[in-house]
This record gives C-alpha cells, sequence and structure tokens, in this order.
C-alpha cells in the first residue's frame, strides 16, 4: 500500500522506540548499572580466587583448569542478576506504557499493534543482545586474564568456551522478551517482574531435579539450559539436558514470548 | 458501499453507525448514530459516565465496539498503519510517559508516523510550551500536559481531530486561547470534535452539537436551535394576591408553583401575557421577571433524565 511508504516503514517505528528507550533516562540508569554489577561480579569472583590461590589446596590448584576457571567466567550469581534485572527492565518497559496511559497515544499514532510491538520486541532485543555481548565479553576475558597469572585461564579458543560466552550473553535479550511478552499479558509492573522472576529464577531453583519425571520439567527452564550451555563438559547422560537441548529450549522461550506479546497486545487497553 | 466511498472524493467525516458498547452487564454506548462534519467545532456534550470517552476511544481504535461501526474518512481508523496524519487526538492528557521529555515525547511518536524532527518544534510553539521542552513530563502540570497533548493531536497536521475535555485544568488565558484554536482548526476545514460535560464550555465554542446521556443519542443539531429548544422558561411573579393570581393564571393554561409567601414561578407562559392577565385582574404586581433558561438548564433539563451518578443518589 502506497500509504505505508509515505507514513511509515517498519524501520521509521524501530527508531521511534530507540528515541523512547534512549530517552527514559532511568532505563539507561538501569541498563548501564546491571551491566556494570555483572561484570564486577565476574572480575571480583576472578580475583577472589587469586587472593585466595594459595590459600586453596594443592589439588584443587591442580585440578583447577579448566572448569573452576570458567566458573569465573559468569557465575550463577550473575546469571541471576542478569535474568532478574534485565527481565525487570524488559516488563517496566512495556508495563509502564500501559500503566502510565501512554499505551493509548502511542496506538492512536500507530493503531497497526501487532507490527508496533514486534518494533518494540526488535529493538529491545537488539538493545540486551549488545548489552549481553559486551557483558559476557568483558567478563570472560577479565576473569580468565587474572585467572592466567596462576596459569589457569582459559583462552576463548578453548573448546566450549566461545559457547559459554554466547550462553551468557543471550541470556539478557531472552529475560528482555520474557519481560516483555509477560508485561504485555499482565500489564503492571510488579506482576510482571513477579511472574518473570518466577519463571526465570524461582520456578527451575524449587524443583528438586534429582527426583524423576521432574528431572524433565527442570530441563524445560532457561536457567537450567544456561546451567549445561556454560559448562565446559561435552556431555552429560539423559535424562539430563544435552546442548541441543539447551539451545532447543532457549529457542522456545523466546518464540513463546514473542509470540506472547504479539498475540497479548491485541487485547484493548 | 464502502467500496464506493473510496472512490469519492475523501470527506474527513467521523461516522458513527449504531455504535454499541457493552461490558458485561453494562451498556456503555448504545446505538449511536451521527455524522461529525468538516468545517466547524462539533461538541460532545453529556453529563459524566454518559460514554464520550468510551465513543472517542471507539472511533480511534483502542476500543472495539460490541455492534455498529465507526469510520473516519470511511475507513475504520484501527486498520489505518498509522494514525497521527489522519486524526490527532487528545484523549486524557496523563496519558503520557512521565519518564520523557516533552521533546522526547513527540520526536517518538513522530518519528514512527514519518513526521519530520522540524514539525516537534512548531508544535510546541504553537501550544507556547518551547520553554520547557527539555524537562520531563512528569513536572508538568495538568494544564501543561493539555498542552502538550494538544501539540500531540497537531503533530501530524490532521484533517480529523479529536478532544476529549481539553478544558480539563487549564486557565482563564488558557481556554480562550483553545477556543480560538478549535476555532481556527474548523475554519482551516478540518473536522473537530470536542467533548465535555460543561454546557458553559461549549457555549463559546462549540457550532454544531452531539448530545448523549447513558450512551443514547439525545441531540444532534447546531447550537442555535439547541438554546431555542431551552423549554422551561420561567417567568416570576411576586404579589401580595399570591392565591389569586395563581388561579387566573392556572385557568388562563399556566402551571404555576408556588416559591415562596407571595411569589410563584409560572412556567408555559410568556412574560407579557402574565402581566397582561395580572393588568386585567387588577392583581398588584412587586415583581415580575423572566428567567429564561441558559443553555446548561436546557442541557441539565435535557438529560436529566440519564444522569448516571446523582447527588444523593441511593446506590
Amino acid at each position: 500500500m502506497s500509504t505505508t511508504v509515505t507514513e511509515g516503514r517498519f524501520t521509521d517505528l524501530l527508531a521511534s522506540e530507540w528515541i523512547r528507550i534512549r530517552s527514559l533516562r532511568s532505563v539507561a540508569w538501569a541498563i548501564g548499572l546491571s551491566g556494570l554489577l555483572v561484570v564486577v561480579m565476574n572480575i571480583g569472583a576472578a580475583l577472589t580466587d587469586h587472593v585466595k590461590w594459595f590459600d586453596y589446596g594443592e589439588s584443587v590448584r591442580a585440578g583447577f583448569f579448566p572448569h573452576w576457571s570458567i566458573d569465573a567466567a559468569f557465575s550463577q550469581g550473575a546469571m541471576m542478576v542478569s535474568f532478574l534485572a534485565v527481565s525487570a527492565i524488559g516488563a517496566v518497559l512495556v508495563a509502564s506504557e500501559y500503566g502510565t496511559g501512554m499505551i493509548r497515544t502511542t496506538f492512536a499514532a500507530v493503531p497497526a499493534r501487532r507490527t508496533l510491538m514486534a518494533a518494540k520486541l526488535l529493538v529491545t532485543a537488539a538493545l540486551f543482545t549488545v548489552w549481553g555481548a559486551i557483558v559476557a565479553t568483558v567478563s570472560f576475558f577479565g576473569s580468565q586474564w587474572i585467572l592466567s597469572w596462576h596459569d589457569v585461564g582459559v583462552p576463548i579458543t578453548h573448546p566450549g568456551a566461545l559457547r559459554v560466552v554466547t550462553a551468557s550473553a543471550l541470556l539478557a535479550p531472552l529475560a528482555a522478551l520474557v519481560g516483555m511478552g509477560l508485561a504485555t499479558l499482565l500489564r503492571h509492573v510488579a506482576s510482571s517482574i513477579v511472574a518473570a522472576v518466577g519463571l526465570l529464577l524461582l520456578a527451575p531453583a524449587l524443583i528438586n531435579s534429582r527426583q524423576g519425571w521432574l528431572i524433565h520439567v527442570d530441563n524445560a527452564f532457561p536457567m537450567t539450559a544456561w546451567m549445561r550451555l556454560s559448562d565446559l563438559s561435552t556431555d552429560v547422560p539423559p535424562p539430563y539436558l544435552g546442548l541441543p537441548g539447551a539451545w532447543t529450549v532457549n529457542a522456545v522461550w523466546t518464540t513463546v514470548a514473542v509470540a506472547l506479546a504479539t498475540v497479548a497486545v491485541r487485547r484493548d487497553p | 458501499m464502502r467500496q464506493a466511498s473510496r472512490n469519492r472524493i475523501v470527506v474527513h467525516v467521523i461516522e458513527l453507525d449504531a455504535l454499541t458498547k457493552r461490558y458485561g452487564g453494562t451498556t456503555a454506548v448504545d446505538g449511536l448514530t451521527c455524522t461529525v462534519r468538516p468545517g466547524r467545532v462539533t461538541g460532545f456534550l453529556g453529563p459524566n459516565g454518559a460514554g464520550k470517552s468510551t465513543t472517542l476511544r471507539m472511533v480511534l481504535g483502542l476500543h472495539a465496539p460490541s455492534s455498529g461501526t465507526v469510520t473516519v474518512a470511511g475507513r475504520v481508523f484501527g486498520s489505518l498503519p498509522r494514525g497521527l496524519r489522519h486524526v490527532g487526538a487528545l484523549l486524557d492528557a496523563a496519558d503520557v510517559h512521565g519518564g520523557l521529555s516533552a521533546v522526547g515525547h513527540l520526536w517518538a511518536l513522530a518519528r514512527g508516523n514519518r513526521i519530520p524532527r522540524s514539525r516537534v518544534g512548531e508544535v510546541l510553539d504553537e501550544v507556547g510550551l518551547s520553554s520547557v521542552g527539555k524537562r520531563r513530563i512528569g513536572g508538568f502540570s495538568l494544564g501543561m500536559k493539555q498542552r502538550l497533548g494538544i501539540a500531540t493531536a497537531l503533530l501530524g497536521d490532521p484533517p480529523v481531530l479529536l478532544f476529549d475535555e481539553p478544558f480539563n485544568g487549564l486557565d482563564p488565558e488558557g481556554v480562550l486561547w483553545v477556543r480560538g484554536l478549535f476555532g481556527r482548526l474548523a475554519a482551516e476545514g478540518r473536522t473537530v470534535f470536542v467533548s465535555s460535560h460543561l454546557m458553559s464550555e461549549m457555549e463559546n465554542t462549540a457550532e454544531h452539537l452531539v448530545v448523549i446521556g447513558r450512551g443514547r443519542l439525545i441531540a444532534d443539531e447546531s447550537l442555535t436551535a439547541f438554546s431555542a429548544r431551552s423549554a422551561g422558561r420561567r417567568v416570576v411573579v411576586r404579589t401580595p394576591e399570591a392565591a389569586r393570581l395563581a388561579g387566573v393564571l392556572a385557568a388562563a393554561g399556566a402551571v404555576v408553583t408556588p416559591s415562596g409567601e407571595e411569589t410563584l414561578t409560572v412556567t408555559g407562559m410568556g412574560l407579557e401575557r402574565v402581566g397582561e392577565l395580572a393588568f386585567e385582574y387588577s392583581v398588584p404586581l412587586r415583581e415580575l421577571s423572566g428567567h429564561g433558561a441558559s443553555l446548561e438548564a436546557a442541557f441539565m433539563e435535557l438529560t436529566a433524565a440519564s444522569v448516571e451518578y446523582l447527588a444523593g443518589d441511593r446506590r
């Protein structure tokens, strides 16, 4: 349709969303500070190893490389902070628009709601992919450089190392999309954050994965998938989650989150 | 029929056809049919809860009608890819994100509709907010937010404009300015549809009125025709012989209600006729005054039956 061209292309919507995110100072601060916190946690883990190096027993030091070394590249605490902070920011970006009533102004300007939501998801996911890439890369090289003082730094060329960095970087866009999808459904800041944290962190932590069929439930969570992907060992026996399974879990969650947002946005504000 | 209208010269009318919105058991808008035409300011009047905002939201595709249709220039607004160049709207001045600056807010909206950046400065100038463009909206007063909402509506230079209670929070100078602006927009050939629950706001603003109550159309006519309706013209007469005059007037067909020991309120009879009858029957008068019902009174009278929330109403 010719009007689409003169009135605005999809790229104009992307630019519009980018202007909005960039202009929200609180969001900019949250993104910056949470990124810094994650990096500090990982570098801090490596520094702790460095400081305590000679307190560790002979056997610990001998067996440190590569499994304990890689733990500092992206710690479990850093994973949790990433999930928490990024899903909350994603939820706030959408829920605050509903909560303030801004969404009505936005829909009046762009009646094509699904296209609009697609632009929001894409811009936010891209932003957090960059965020995740920077945070995971700095964390990896920073921590491994510190550990290299004791000759236990893992090089990026080590089998699986790149996978650890990639999986850790992709935590962020996944969490952002889950937060946005839930916020589009719930339209309320607090409940969206609680739902996102419940799904991403609380549920997998509460499930006892050592018990029979619950292993399969546990396998369906991105937190479990990240645990698997950030582990350097190449294979684990079933029924535990394998590498292809872990990537699949991430892909399915991303798809469902995007689908949830694009369907829920059709409900009238 | 819709096919045919597309081939005609596009007339920027808002057309409501049996528009209905039900929420559960309550009907907010009930079979509303009317056409809002360009070139004049149309007031959209009704008591609180009459369904004005719901109607405007349906025009903008924010709420889907339960039945019936509403089109702008022959098209359903919600089916348009972008809206700002078709309809400019101020629904609720609070419908903004407080964390953005006025410029950021307008620029983000403009950019999505491929409206040039220069337009942001123009509309801020128009509404008098240029000096606070960089400040966060969260710190704005209601009047400033109202002006920002008007700036947002003007952004796409649209042929159709909707304003929901635009006078809220404006100072007298602001009210005058808004009236002037609406008049100018209409004179430029645009369709201007302005809602209000106060008749007094419409008196010097609108040329045409659409009046609703409890979701139903009560009147769709010019302001002049509406004020001519003002039935209930009252005559107040004070006389020491109130009882005798009351009898005379009632016999002549007037409705007489005593409103004090010596005072009568007369409806259904003109001031002159009351005077003549008093003279004819030699009734001494101490006061004879006509109280032509104001537009406000006409409005109150018309919508009295449909007022949703009455003060003192037992609920």
